[in-house]
């Protein structure tokens, strides 16, 4: 078993502040740390590694200071980790990122074959869900996203059957490898990382490649260039001028505090009344 | 990398914006129905809503797309999606079609784009259609923008401005795809508006068949298990909720939560700080990671109104705001607030909630 783990370093979005008077993002200080979603993904890699052997390769596309990322996710007990840096990809979106990440893989695939990929259901600064499905679509792997449990794994058959969460149930989908994995958040609880494999993962060589060594012939198929997608703007949501009506609590007990709101707010949207009672 | 931060220094100014002249066959709006299991998505009527105006602007036609199994149920998503805006409908039924798969649908829904070369795509984003999208848009080779909060043409060039939140809901940035066709974009459920449904609209279908048999397909569903909805919460499409922050302090806290929810027949949420502490469920976590909500009464327990929070729930009617910090950003958009400690106010708010909504009972 071979498996790819994909992951990406990104500021922690629940430490970003946007400067009250400038309306800009004050990045000082916002640490940076691996996508909590890619983390799921790592450790259900982890535990096949666990049961059925074999390898777990990472990557992460990103600039040279992603190696940190690389590190702590080999600190988990991955063996491998190759980080793909260039300032071509400077500007990547989406479709650019998956045309990256889908070339690393196939040079990944020419020492070793790769029966599992996985990513995180999305990042925590992007937002989209976009890459995942894109490698997948690629490297003409099937595509499972929101994995939300693995019931078994096959190798000799090499057969996958997984439960996939849809909207309004579970679908249990039985795939052939090699296939392309994103995992549902809670899927299982990552793992500590053992004094051995932290000695490790700091000594450990990571692979840095560029886009040439990445296999990308074609530059215009990255960075900017590559990217449909282009931020025409950007810009603070709009402040809502009316701030909150306050219910005055000088010396009053918390009774009379939730009467006189509840009085007010039936006041003022007495059809709230009646959505509560129906 | 996303499309959000690193795009961010050069503007789309100092790239030609004129469009390819053989993109400029692509023509009309399209909204991809998500039909599954019989039911569509109501966020599929919302972007119909939302593609009625685009076409309007751009003076084109509005298509629903329905991919399914042959039967009444989709012929009857096609007439409603008639209903709800659309002026045709583009439909591919097939039994190999029952169950969403990512290779069938993508593989109806990119023939379709080829054949009849829409210049918008739009799309829910929902766990069927950001699959699908994602899949669809790369192998199109063309743009794709998630979660989009606002839609407009750029009348110019007759682009597609998509507008998103960006570092976790702090920014808003402007999208914009250049010389690649259709322009895609996914919208949450709950950002717009439900429009009026409208019986007496009808209009054409174009029926196309599945280029693809069962045997194609390398995945197959072995089952089904659906939801049970009694114990699924439904935030997005709650009429109330009640929701708690960090400064409930402790697990054992978010009963008064709970009980609060129960009198008023609310649903529960949370933050995403509470969600990862493990003391709610990921399904109720509100905001930027979460979900989208629009009831007509919020009430914000402990929960200071981070924008990555804020985000999902600013379109609520009616926000009440419980915090002891005075300075909190939630009391800069909420509509009522009590600066005070959750644990006392929530319990004498449950209590006041109970008896005025009795003698409510009693009158009528």
């Amino acid at each position: 078993m071979h498996t790819v783990v994909c992951i990406k370093q990104v500021p922690d979005s629940s430490q970003i502040r946007v400067h009250p008077v400038t309306n800009t993002i004050m990045r000082q200080g916002v640490p940076a740390i691996i996508n909590p979603y890619d983390l799921y993904s790592l450790e259900e890699a982890l535990q096949l590694k666990d049961r059925f052997g074999g390898r777990v390769t990472l990557l992460c596309m990103g600039p040279p200071q992603a190696e940190a990322a690389l590190r702590k996710a080999l600190s988990y007990g991955a063996d491998d980790a190759i980080l793909i840096t260039d300032r071509a990809f400077a500007g990547s979106d989406t479709l650019a990122t998956s045309f990256a990440l889908a070339s690393a893989i196939r040079q990944i695939q020419k020492d070793m074959p790769v029966d599992l990929v996985f990513t995180g259901k999305q990042t925590i600064d992007g937002d989209t869900a976009q890459v995942g499905p894109g490698v997948a679509k690629r490297l003409d792997m099937q595509l499972l996203t929101y994995v939300s449990k693995i019931e078994t794994l096959d190798t000799d058959k090499r057969e996958i059957v997984v439960q996939r969460r849809a909207e309004g149930g579970v679908q249990v989908l039985r795939t052939q490898l090699p296939c392309l994995i994103t995992t549902m958040e809670g899927i299982n609880d990552i793992r500590y990382a053992t004094m051995a494999n932290m000695f490790r993962a700091a000594r450990h060589p990571l692979k840095v490649w560029d886009s040439k060594t990445a296999g990308i012939e074609d530059p215009v198929k990255i960075g900017l260039k590559g990217s449909p997608t282009v931020v025409s703007k950007v810009f603070a949501p709009q402040p809502k001028t009316q701030k909150a009506e306050l219910i005055d609590c000088e010396g009053r007990r918390p009774n009379d505090l939730a009467v006189t709101l509840v009085t007010k707010l039936f006041t003022h949207r007495p059809d709230l009344r009646q959505s509560i009672n129906s | 990398m996303s499309d959000a931060p690193q795009a961010v220094k050069k503007p789309a100014g100092r790239r030609k914006l004129e469009l390819d002249p053989r993109l400029a066959a692509y023509k009309g709006v399209w909204v991809f129905v998500e039909l599954e299991r019989g039911a569509v998505h109501p966020v599929s009527w919302e972007l119909l809503g939302e593609g009625r105006r685009l076409a309007d602007m751009l003076g084109v036609e509005l298509g629903g797309v329905v991919i399914g199994p042959p039967g009444e149920e989709t012929r009857h998503a096609c007439r409603d999606a008639m209903h709800y805006g659309a002026d045709l409908c583009y439909l591919v039924a097939d039994a190999v079609l029952s169950n969403y798969r990512n290779e069938s649908y993508t593989k109806a829904l990119t023939d379709l784009v080829n054949a009849f070369q829409p210049e918008i795509l739009l799309l829910g984003a929902t766990t069927l259609g950001r699959d699908l999208a994602g899949s669809v848009a790369t192998t199109l080779q063309t743009g794709l923008t998630a979660d989009c909060t606002e839609l407009n043409i750029d009348m110019e060039n007759r682009s597609l401005a998509a507008t998103r939140p960006t570092f976790g809901g702090s920014l808003l940035c402007t999208i914009v795809t250049l010389n690649y066709r259709p322009q895609m974009a996914t919208v949450r459920p709950r950002v717009m508006h439900m429009p009026a449904r409208d019986a007496s609209r009808q209009g054409r279908v174009i029926e196309s068949p599945l280029n693809m048999i069962e045997t194609d397909i390398v995945t197959k569903v072995l089952e089904y298990i659906p939801d049970n909805l009694q114990d699924k919460p439904q935030l997005p499409f709650a009429d109330i909720i009640v929701s708690g922050g960090r400064g409930m302090k402790r697990k054992e806290n978010f009963q008064l939560i709970w009980d609060l929810a129960k009198v008023l027949g609310a649903e529960v949420g949370a933050t995403r700080p509470v969600v990862q502490a493990g003391w709610v469920d990921v399904e109720r976590q509100v905001g930027q990671s979460g979900k989208t909500v629009r009831p007509k009464l919020y009430i914000a327990a402990g929960i200071s109104g981070a924008v990555q929070h804020r985000v999902g729930m600013e379109a609520s009617d009616v926000i009440i705001a419980i915090n002891e910090d005075p300075n909190a950003p939630i009391f800069d958009f909420a509509t009522y607030g009590i600066v005070g400690n959750a644990m006392q106010i929530l319990p004498a708010l449950t209590e006041a909630f109970r008896q005025q909504l009795a003698v409510a009972r009693l009158a009528g």
